[in-house]
Formats: structure tokens, C-alpha cells, sequence
């Protein structure tokens, strides 16, 4: 066995002079995404500039997918994974409502996509992700995760490369009982949704400011009994 | 290696093939040890920037004609333009073996296409997405194609002008640029590009943003091509030199008025 960790001798290449660096399969593509979960809304937000290292590729990409009619994902990171995982889910769902006659919940869709995640543990889809959408009751649901599928249900989340600099502000505005606290307090915001829209605004002309890869503008998605509309802000652009 | 020796003098061969190899472990794995890899770390000869901007009747692709073998313009008429079907071209920079590959497999999905001769062709739409796969699945098996594609077409009057890079990125823009473009032609493009151009105002632009890319980007040298689709059809250029003007003020004293520099 101990071959396997013998150093290679089977290169017959020349040695060269200056260690060259590894080539690496992921991109940050930067961005940032956030979610408030109200009481019949959900608000999805993320902003459409896509990067690579510190150029500006495009100004007015999205990075909001809807996959069902009560769910809506955003996520940032590597946008060749993230277009990868959103085909994925959306043929998961054409199945899903091939077999079943009907479209998946927001928290059906939240556990697949961690499954999907999770089913790439070892060479992982460099997105971070945000899903948002109404659950059985009608009630505004948000899921975070990490890049493997770690996640979790909460009233407002927030990923991405302006996520420290937002998280707290919306902390700061949105928290609610720990969930741990009895009786069950909900997670929910009482924010109205114009107001929930409104400090989404604010938090990402705030993260503009300082995350360079956030900015030119922010598209907000809004899911209530109504249906789905969306919003355009526009940020900084430097 | 009892057995090796019994061979007789076939000792040294053997011995290669199991030595210091282990037998059925991947062909590459991520522990901090190197392993050797015969996937491509590397490109060996290169093309440079690619430029592409959308204009009024279709869209304008324009490149280079080097091939760079490091830091050596090895080949001067590489032609990294080539259409695609009747309504799609395709520019590349990056590694010019692989983009020779890349042009095969699209060469037989558009033979594919032909012979299904259900009056249906594939659009510049689909032809990206099918790149996108490509190189996205390569990248995936960690044996990229060292390129930096960029697509552009019209079909039915809708334009489409996009871009892949070696890892999957993909995007689509009014205009694009690869490799030392990007960071010399698109801030051009950004500030000069307009909607609808007629084609000497797409030429003109183009060809200000090739200027500016020979005069600075090392790799790049004074002979150009520039490639032309419409709902017409597709013109490749014979290559072309622009006129280039080394008595401009930066070059007689790059550093004058430079603080500190010598």
C-alpha cells in the first residue's frame, strides 16, 4: 500500500523553473443575496453584477431563478455551478410534477435542494444560496445554506460577498425570539411588505458601498397570494 | 518483486508499470501530495484577445492572427474566427489545439443538424448552450479546454452575442471581449458603444479597441481579422493591418511626469 504515496517518478517532463499555480475549477463571481420571509409575502433579493477577479463582466445579470411557482431561489458564488444547479432543480421539478401531478412546496424544494448539494459533497457547487417562497399556509418561508447543503428555515438570511455587511443590519431590524423559546414565537417579520422591500433597498445601497462585488443594481422578487412581481433598483456602479 | 526477476531481462519494463504507481487508485486525487496528472495544467499555444460587439444589422466579431508559443509569436495567420453553421461565428482565445477541437464537435452537431433536414437549424442560442455543457463538463473532469469562446449570431432577427470561459462562466452582453480585452476594449466598449451602429461605426470601434490591444498587449500582433453576421450570412475578412502610430506623446516618455520613476 505504500505505493500510493511514493512520489511519482513517471514525469519525464523538464523541471520547471518557477512553481506554475494549480489550475483551480472554481470562480468567485461574487454578489450578494437576501430573503425576508413576512407573514403572506416573501421578498427575494439579490443584486446583477457578475465578476471575476476584479473585473466587471456584466452589469445586469440575474441571479434569481424561480423554480416553482411558490419558490424562488438566489444565489451567488460560481455562476457556472449556480446555472448548473438551477437546470438541475428545474428538471428535478418537471419530474417531481410528472409523477405527482402537482407543483413541489418551498419546503419540499428546500429539502431537495439541500439533498442536491449535499450529493456533490466532495466536489461541491461553489453557490450560496438563498430560497424563498410561500409555504402550505401561505405563510412567507426562507431557507439558507451553506455551499453542501447545510440549511435551515428562519424569518431572513442573507449570502454572498455583502452578506457580513448586511446580516447584521438585518438582524438588527428583523430579529425575533430565538426558536429555542416557549411558546413558539414566529420567525416571521411584522413588517408590511412595502416596508420589508424598503430596508431591502437600504441594505444593499449599504453594501454597495463597500463589497465591490456588489452593485449596478438590485432586483427584488416578490411572492404573495397575488403571484410573483419584481422590482429594479439600481445601484452604485463603481 | 519475485516474479519481475523470473522474467529474465524483462526486469526493468516490468518493474515501471507497478512501481511507485499505485494500481487501481484514481487517476488524480486532492491530497496535499502531487500526483501526476495527464490532464492539461497548462495551454501551450495561444491566441489572444477576442473582441465582439452587437450593431445595428448583426454582430461584428475581430481578433488577432498570432499564435503564441509562450512568449514567442510562433504562428502569425492563426485563424481564430470560424463560422458556425449559417448564422453563428465563433471567436477563441486561449489554447489553439482546443479550440480546433472545439470546432470539430461543432462541426458535427451542425452535420447532425443538417441531415435531420427538418427545416429546422440550430440558432446562435443553442449552439451556446451546447458550449456551455461542453466546456462546464470538462471543467467537471478537471481537463479543461483552455479557451475563452465567444459567440455570436442572428437568427429571425434576434441578435445574440455571448461568451464562455474555460470554466463554465457564461454571460451575454451588447458587447464582449476575452483575455486582455476585457480589461483594455470593454472599458472602450462601455463608454463608445451605442445601440443599433451602422457597420462603419462598429468597424471604427473595433478597430480603435485592436489598436489599442497591439499597442499594449504583448501578444498581440498588426495583422487582424474581422468576421461579419447577418440575417445575410457570415464574411470572414482576409487579414488586415491597421496604421499604428508610435510618435504618440505616452510612448516618446512613458515615464515623464511619473514621480519617483526612472
Amino acid at each position: 500500500m505504500s505505493m500510493v504515496f511514493a512520489p511519482c517518478l513517471t514525469e519525464t517532463t523538464a523541471p520547471t523553473t518557477h512553481a506554475q499555480p494549480a489550475w483551480s475549477p472554481y470562480d468567485n463571481n461574487g454578489g450578494t443575496c437576501v430573503a425576508i420571509a413576512g407573514e403572506d409575502y416573501c421578498v427575494i433579493a439579490a443584486d446583477t453584477r457578475m465578476s471575476t477577479g476584479f473585473s466587471i463582466l456584466i452589469r445586469n445579470y440575474s441571479k434569481i431563478h424561480q423554480i416553482t411557482e411558490k419558490s424562488v431561489l438566489a444565489s451567488s458564488g460560481f455562476q457556472a455551478d449556480i446555472r448548473a444547479l438551477q437546470k438541475n432543480l428545474d428538471a428535478r421539478h418537471q419530474i417531481y410534477q410528472h409523477q405527482h401531478n402537482k407543483q413541489m412546496s418551498c419546503p419540499a424544494m428546500a429539502q431537495l435542494l439541500s439533498n442536491t448539494l449535499y450529493y456533490k459533497r466532495f466536489f461541491p457547487y461553489y453557490a450560496f444560496n438563498v430560497l424563498g417562497g410561500l409555504d402550505n399556509e401561505g405563510r412567507g418561508c426562507v431557507y439558507s445554506y451553506d455551499a453542501v447543503g447545510s440549511y435551515e428555515r428562519s424569518g431572513y438570511s442573507s449570502q454572498g460577498t455583502g452578506m457580513q455587511l448586511i446580516m447584521p443590519v438585518l438582524d438588527n431590524q428583523l430579529k425575533s425570539a430565538s426558536p429555542l423559546v416557549l411558546p413558539l414565537q414566529k420567525s416571521t417579520t411584522p413588517l408590511s411588505e412595502f416596508e420589508a422591500v424598503d430596508l431591502v433597498k437600504d441594505t444593499f445601497a449599504s453594501a454597495a458601498e463597500r463589497d465591490i462585488y456588489t452593485g449596478d443594481a438590485v432586483e427584488i422578487v416578490i411572492i404573495n397570494r397575488e403571484g410573483v412581481r419584481r422590482e429594479l433598483m439600481d445601484l452604485k456602479r463603481d | 518483486m519475485a516474479w519481475a526477476k523470473e522474467n529474465g531481462g524483462n526486469n526493468k519494463a516490468a518493474e515501471l508499470n507497478y512501481v511507485d504507481r499505485s494500481l487501481d487508485g484514481p487517476s488524480h486525487n486532492f491530497s496535499l501530495m502531487p500526483t501526476p496528472s495527464k490532464h492539461t495544467q497548462y495551454p501551450y499555444v495561444t491566441g489572444s484577445s477576442v473582441l465582439g460587439i452587437k450593431y445595428k444589422d448583426g454582430i461584428l466579431l475581430a481578433s488577432d492572427t498570432a499564435g503564441c508559443y509562450g512568449s514567442t509569436v510562433r504562428y502569425k495567420s492563426v485563424e481564430r474566427l470560424k463560422r458556425i453553421g449559417d448564422n453563428t461565428i465563433l471567436g477563441a482565445s486561449g489554447e489553439i489545439s482546443d479550440f480546433q477541437a472545439i470546432t470539430n464537435l461543432l462541426d458535427e452537431l451542425i452535420t447532425e443538424d443538417w441531415m435531420w433536414d427538418d427545416g429546422n437549424k440550430l440558432g446562435p442560442f443553442e449552439i451556446h448552450n451546447y458550449l456551455n455543457r461542453v466546456m462546464y463538463n470538462r471543467r467537471n473532469k478537471f481537463d479543461p479546454l483552455w479557451n475563452s469562446l465567444v459567440l455570436g449570431g442572428i437568427k429571425k432577427g434576434k441578435k445574440y452575442l455571448g461568451m464562455v470561459s474555460m470554466i463554465g462562466v457564461h454571460f451575454q452582453d451588447n458587447h464582449v471581449a476575452t483575455g486582455f480585452g476585457n480589461h483594455l476594449a470593454r472599458p472602450i466598449f462601455r463608454d463608445e458603444w451605442k445601440e443599433d451602429m451602422t457597420l462603419e461605426e462598429g468597424v471604427k470601434l473595433l478597430e480603435k479597441c485592436l489598436l489599442v490591444l497591439f499597442y499594449r498587449d504583448r501578444s498581440a500582433i498588426n495583422k487582424f481579422q474581422m468576421a461579419n453576421v447577418t440575417e445575410g450570412g457570415i464574411t470572414i475578412t482576409e487579414p488586415f493591418a491597421l496604421k499604428v502610430n508610435w510618435e504618440l506623446e505616452a510612448f516618446r516618455n512613458p515615464t515623464k511626469g511619473a514621480e519617483g520613476s526612472w
